[in-house]
């Protein structure tokens, strides 16, 4: 099988095989080593923080938001929970024959509708068109930077046992939404995506709680994929309680229809906060206060081990959550 | 003058703890010879001087007929120079653990042992650990080799005077019997409330008294608690099946005596054999008409599974209490069964009202045995208690000799031919040689396999079972279930670690299933050096080889519910051929989405739903509108979760063909333990076929009673096609057919395309030899149809009878692929799943 696959870009174990086995391969540096949300560096002016990536949803207007709005918002929060303040964002368009302008208008207006929101101005960009039917439609890349503050130290490093896992709110939304929306399924008035730019609310809870130990924005895999690559750079176990999950009625409803698990799909306004125990009052407090942490829950704990995943039910067990390799297969024989 | 001889006579296999010693030191004895007995690590050692006549005659009585609960694996006998022994002696063990021999299986309870405890004026009177060298604890026990007492659960306890002397008393049954124990120095029964407060009075009493009223008690057993009310109270029943959260799951019962059994249950021969066998397993038996025994014990089934009281404990409750107990197992549902006492009272605390505890730990867990007879077959649901760690001996290539090869076309080996079968010599290092295996025009090639090295089975991660395959000899752990939680991995660990501290081994290499998402690849993978991925059907295929010692080519007809596929698909109806090392996958059912993946497992009608809009389009639509009326909302979804292929993995599988047929007939939607669906359709055919398909006696079947009433179906190039199945079916459905005829029809389409497909192989390969693995195989009417229309074709027709065939099973055929495809050199990266 030496061909990429689909599953190479799920964020699962293929995903990861890439990363590894190609891309550090050959682009290997310090850096990009420690295949963080964003690269953080030392600039003369101070510390910088960088990200990239790209954005191919289908379909690119969805319940909450739209290719757009995705695309900055998905490089702000990568910044934010590296703990910068986002900064100047850069967007690439390549945009396929036939693309109407009024939809191009309709995404580009609502990108500076959320880098408004965010305080980051578009400063350089790019645009191509390929032809009829070699794209579909429109794909959006984004680069941004910012700036971390001098003191600020979080990381795979910081997590001890004892440390407590927050939410900033419900799970699943944006995965199941785009899913509903793609292939009509009819879900979609229950359904919206949580895509939203979180740099406010972080920085905020930054700037008042000084014992958060690292964070991670919850995007393709889910919460479980991040908790597995937390627990595995920390070297430490992570315990979540699956009655203390947020999780909205309608994506427990359709998450279940289709058999799928809410804890692997995919949002685009919710990061996970791994801090001190005796910070958690007041991280509570501030978050719920913020634009978008109304429902943030204190959803497990950092234990000593050996970078597992445990979610901790209230009747079967403890289950043991890995990386996702592709799809989900029936194991009952 | 007579002629005087010395001799060595070394015996491995199950000969410690079974009362060996006594029995060799009485026997000689009874010849008047002189010499000593001792175990060692390896097995039994015994030195024995006389004139050569009663030598001979020893050992051959010796060998024609040891003690009742031992089982010879390997015999060696050496000259020796005379010594001049006075008199005979059972000597200390010699401590010199090399790791051959086997510690037994736990004993049912003995017919003495029993009348002791009944007996008012004997000391065990009462006492609900009383055993002897015939019975009692043995693998539960025991924590390191050789068995002697300091090595078991038992070691804290020091022996009384009285005790003392029956142990040292080679003519007392209990002689050196390890966990000998009486109410003066032995362990004790405490009966506690939820919140661990002793109740008053006397335990038995009183734990009789609360079953009677319908209460629900932990009991503390010999591998672990069972949950135990009396089954005549229907709402008691009812209770436990609220508390532990399985509504339909059937429950197995124990019941007082054999005449208990047969007022509710038809019992043959065997089957009464079985009950009373010393592995004392649940036997699953056909319920009476007549039985009063409560419907909600096993819902919509016609079967119940049974057991007889097999410790000491259990006869006392019994004497007095309830005729017949509910037993089933004390673990929250998916987890492992609990074994000690605080965690079951913090685990069980909110499932049972009262706790009788006891202070013998339980060092290795081990579930009841499930199992039943077909056609006088056994069939293992759940091989455990009673049979494990007893190993499985399978063929050793090594030992074939190069010039099978001129054999040709013939088989090569039968199955009583195998070598290293019987083990002939205790094992040596044997150098790799090439061997060459001529069957039906292809050659195999291969390296001996290295003795030296133990290799793991992972199994699967339900049902799981592993296994440690070392020279020829197969261990299979015991039930181990689910090791998707962190419960069931921490036990499948440990239960590695103490299988491997009893055969004194560690596993370097390891076979383990494809699929990416079983932990107990996962942990396979990380525990063993060198780990070799097994498709899960080739592995059922080769475990059922394994078990009858077959070498060469087989065909292997796996039907199965699901099992990672070559191909990333989920496959489950398999007509493989191939062997140990490799394997074509010759036909298959037609592939077919499961919509929502695992979610239509568990829920059947999802399955049937897949079934109708794929094989029928439209019309299938309108059809699953009528038949699941209030899933109305549900069915756009599924629908289009087919058409765009979302987590809509596929499957070739013959436990979800099932599944989609027993929901269309209505008889099972929603799936509330594993297989409920397939189970409950089995059990509604062979009501309706028994009498017309199996006379009372199966020697005089005629053909005609044979007939098939299959469903069409379409065999084309490798794959078996379903559209004109589902169709005939629905059609039938709409007459408003009786489900049991449908079901009968449906049965006998499977049959059918099995018995087909099979005849396609032989045409182009020449096979003749069919194993039957996988777990669709214990529905007993396909068993004995397929078995009985091959093998009057001319087939040889394997069937597990050994170890299960569902996948409980598979870690055997893992085993046994690592094992030859390590000692095959053919290992390009050892650590390569794919
Ligand atoms: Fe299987
Ligand atoms: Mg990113
Ligand atoms: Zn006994
Ligand atoms: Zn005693």
């Amino acid at each position: 099988m030496s061909v990429v696959l689909l599953a190479h870009g799920d964020g699962g174990l293929l995903t990861r095989e890439l990363v590894d086995g190609l891309f550090l391969k050959y682009f290997n540096n310090p850096l990009l080593q420690q295949l963080s949300d964003a690269a953080v560096f030392n600039s003369p002016g101070g510390r910088m923080a960088m990200t990239t990536d790209a954005f191919v949803v289908d379909p690119i207007f969805f319940p909450g938001g739209d290719i757009g709005k995705l695309a900055v918002c998905g490089t702000i929060n990568d910044l934010a929970v590296s703990g910068a303040r986002p900064r100047y964002i850069t967007a690439s368009f390549t945009i396929e024959e036939g693309f109407a302008l009024a939809d191009l208008e309709k995404v580009v207006a609502s990108m500076a509708e959320a880098c408004t929101e965010a305080g980051v101005d578009v400063v350089a960009g790019d645009t191509k068109v390929v032809p009829r039917g070699h794209l579909d439609k429109l794909f959006i890349t984004t680069t941004g930077v910012g700036m971390v503050p001098e003191k600020l130290d979080w990381g795979y490093h910081r997590p001890v046992p004892g440390d407590v896992v927050l939410v900033n709110g419900s799970l699943g939304n944006h995965g199941l939404t785009i899913l509903a929306a793609r292939e009509n399924l009819g879900l979609d008035g229950a359904l919206a995506s949580d895509c939203a730019p979180l740099n406010n609310t972080i920085n905020l809870l930054q700037k008042h709680c000084s014992g958060i130990k690292m964070m991670r924005d919850l995007t393709r895999g889910g919460l479980a994929t991040a908790a597995k690559e937390i627990a595995e750079g920390c070297g430490l176990d992570i315990r979540l309680r699956e009655y203390a999950l947020p999780i909205d009625a309608a994506v427990r409803g359709a998450a279940e229809i289709l058999g799928l698990d809410p804890l692997y799909l995919a949002n685009e306004g919710k990061f996970l906060v791994i801090i001190d125990p005796a910070q958690v009052t007041k991280a509570l407090d501030i978050l719920k206060q913020s634009s978008y942490g109304r429902d943030s829950q204190v959803i497990g704990q950092i234990c000593a081990g050996s970078g597992n995943v445990y979610l901790q039910t209230p009747l079967g067990g403890t289950k043991i959550l890995g990386l996702l390799a592709g799809q989900p297969l029936p194991r009952i024989c | 003058m007579e002629d005087i001889i010395a001799r060595q006579i070394s015996i491995t296999g199950i000969v410690q703890g079974v009362g060996f010693r006594p029995f060799v030191y009485n026997l000689a004895r009874s010849f008047n010879l002189c010499g000593t007995v001792c175990n060692t690590g390896r097995g039994v050692l015994v030195q024995v001087e006389g004139p050569s006549d009663s030598v001979e005659r020893f050992t051959g009585a010796l060998r024609a007929n040891p003690p009742f609960l031992a089982r010879i694996d390997c015999w060696e006998i050496a000259s020796r120079p005379f010594q001049g022994f006075v008199g005979f002696t059972i000597i200390d063990t010699r401590g010199d653990a090399t790791g051959e021999s086997v510690v037994p299986p736990d004993v049912a309870i003995c017919p003495d042992c029993r009348r002791e405890v009944m007996e008012p004026s004997d000391r065990h009177y009462q006492y609900p650990f009383t055993n002897c060298t015939n019975c009692g604890p043995r693998f539960t026990i025991v924590k390191n080799l050789p068995y002697d007492r300091p090595g078991t659960a038992m070691a804290g306890f020091i022996m009384c005077p009285a005790c003392v002397s029956e142990y040292h008393d080679p003519a007392n049954r209990r002689f050196h019997a390890q966990p000998v124990a009486c109410p003066d120095c032995g362990p004790r029964v405490t009966l506690v409330d939820r919140y661990g407060e002793k109740l008053k009075g006397s335990w038995l009493d009183e734990t009789r008294r609360l079953l009677v009223a319908g209460k629900i008690v932990a009991v503390k057993g010999l591998g672990g608690f069972h949950l135990a009310c009396n089954a005549m109270d229907a709402s008691a029943v009812q209770r436990l099946r609220r508390r532990k959260g399985r509504p339909a799951r059937p429950q197995a019962v124990m019941c007082r005596d054999m005449a208990t059994v047969r007022e509710h249950c038809l019992v043959s021969k065997g089957e009464e054999k079985l009950l009373c066998s010393p592995a004392a397993p649940i036997v699953v038996l056909e319920r009476k008409t007549s039985s009063t025994l409560p419907r909600v014990l096993a819902p919509g089934l016609n079967s119940i599974g049974v057991m007889l009281p097999y410790t000491p404990l259990h006869v006392l409750l019994m004497q007095n209490g309830p005729a017949v107990l509910v037993m089933t197992s004390g673990n929250r549902s998916g987890l492992p069964l609990v074994k000690d006492n605080r965690q079951a009272l913090t685990e069980l605390g909110d499932v049972a009202d009262y706790f009788l505890l006891h202070d013998r730990d339980i060092i290795n867990r081990c579930d009841d045995s499930v199992v039943w007879l077909v056609d006088g077959h056994l069939q293992f649901m759940r091989r455990s208690r009673g049979y494990v760690p007893q190993p499985v001996v399978v063929p050793q290539v090594a030992e074939i000799d190069e010039n099978v090869e001129a054999l040709g076309s013939q088989p090569a080996i039968r199955p009583e031919e195998v070598p290293g079968a019987s083990r002939p010599q205790a094992v040596k290092p044997v150098e790799s040689r090439s061997f060459a295996v001529e069957k039906t025009g292809r050659v195999i090639k291969g390296k001996a396999v290295d003795h030296e090295i133990t290799v793991l089975g992972a199994g699967g991660d339900m049902k799981n079972t592993f296994c440690l395959l070392e020279g020829g000899r197969a261990y299979l752990s015991q039930h181990i279930g689910s090791v998707d939680v962190l419960e069931g991995a921490d036990n499948y660990q440990a239960s590695l670690a103490g299988f491997s501290r009893l055969i004194q081994a560690q596993p370097l290499v390891a076979g383990y299933d494809l699929h990416p998402d079983y932990y107990s690849s996962r942990m396979a993978r990380a525990l063993v050096p060198t780990a070799i991925a097994v498709q899960h059907h080739h592995a059922h295929m080769a475990a059922c080889m394994a078990e009858h010692g077959l070498e060469g080519q087989v065909i292997g007809v796996i039907l199965d519910g699901t099992g990672y596929g070559l191909d990333g698909c989920i496959w489950g109806f398999e007509v493989l051929q191939g062997d140990y090392l490799d394997f074509s996958r010759e036909w298959h059912l037609e592939y077919t989405p499961l919509p929502g993946g695992e979610r239509a497992v568990r829920n059947p009608w999802m399955t049937a739903v897949a079934y109708l809009l794929t094989a029928l389009g439209e019309r299938g639509r309108a059809v699953a509108e009528k038949l699941f009326p209030d899933r109305f909302s549900e069915l756009n979804i599924i629908e289009k979760m087919l058409r765009s292929g979302i987590n809509s993995p596929l499957a070739s599988s013959c436990g979800r063909f099932f599944d989609a047929v027993a929901a269309l007939l209505g008889i099972c939607q929603v799936n509330t333990y594993d297989g409920q669906a397939a189970v409950e359709l089995g059990e509604l055919a062979p009501a309706y076929i028994d009498s017309v398909m199996f006379s009372e006696k199966p020697s005089q079947l005629d053909r005609s009673q044979l007939a098939l009433i299959p469903y069409p179906y379409n065999l084309n190039s490798g794959i078996i096609e379903t559209g004109a199945t589902i169709e005939a079916l629905v059609l039938d459905i709409e007459h408003g057919c009786a489900p049991a005829i449908i079901a009968r029809c449906f049965h006998d389409t499977i049959i059918s395309m099995v018995v087909q497909a099979v005849e396609q192989v032989r045409c182009q390969s020449g096979l003749n030899r069919v194993v039957l693995s996988g777990g669709c195989w214990y529905n007993r009417y396909m068993l004995r149809a397929v078995c009985k229309l091959l093998g009057d074709q001319g087939y040889h027709v394997y069937r597990h009878t050994k170890i299960p065939t569902g996948d409980g099973g598979i870690s055997l055929g893992q085993a046994m692929v690592a094992s030859r495809k390590q000692g095959d050199g053919s290992l390009a990266d050892p650590k390569d799943a794919h």
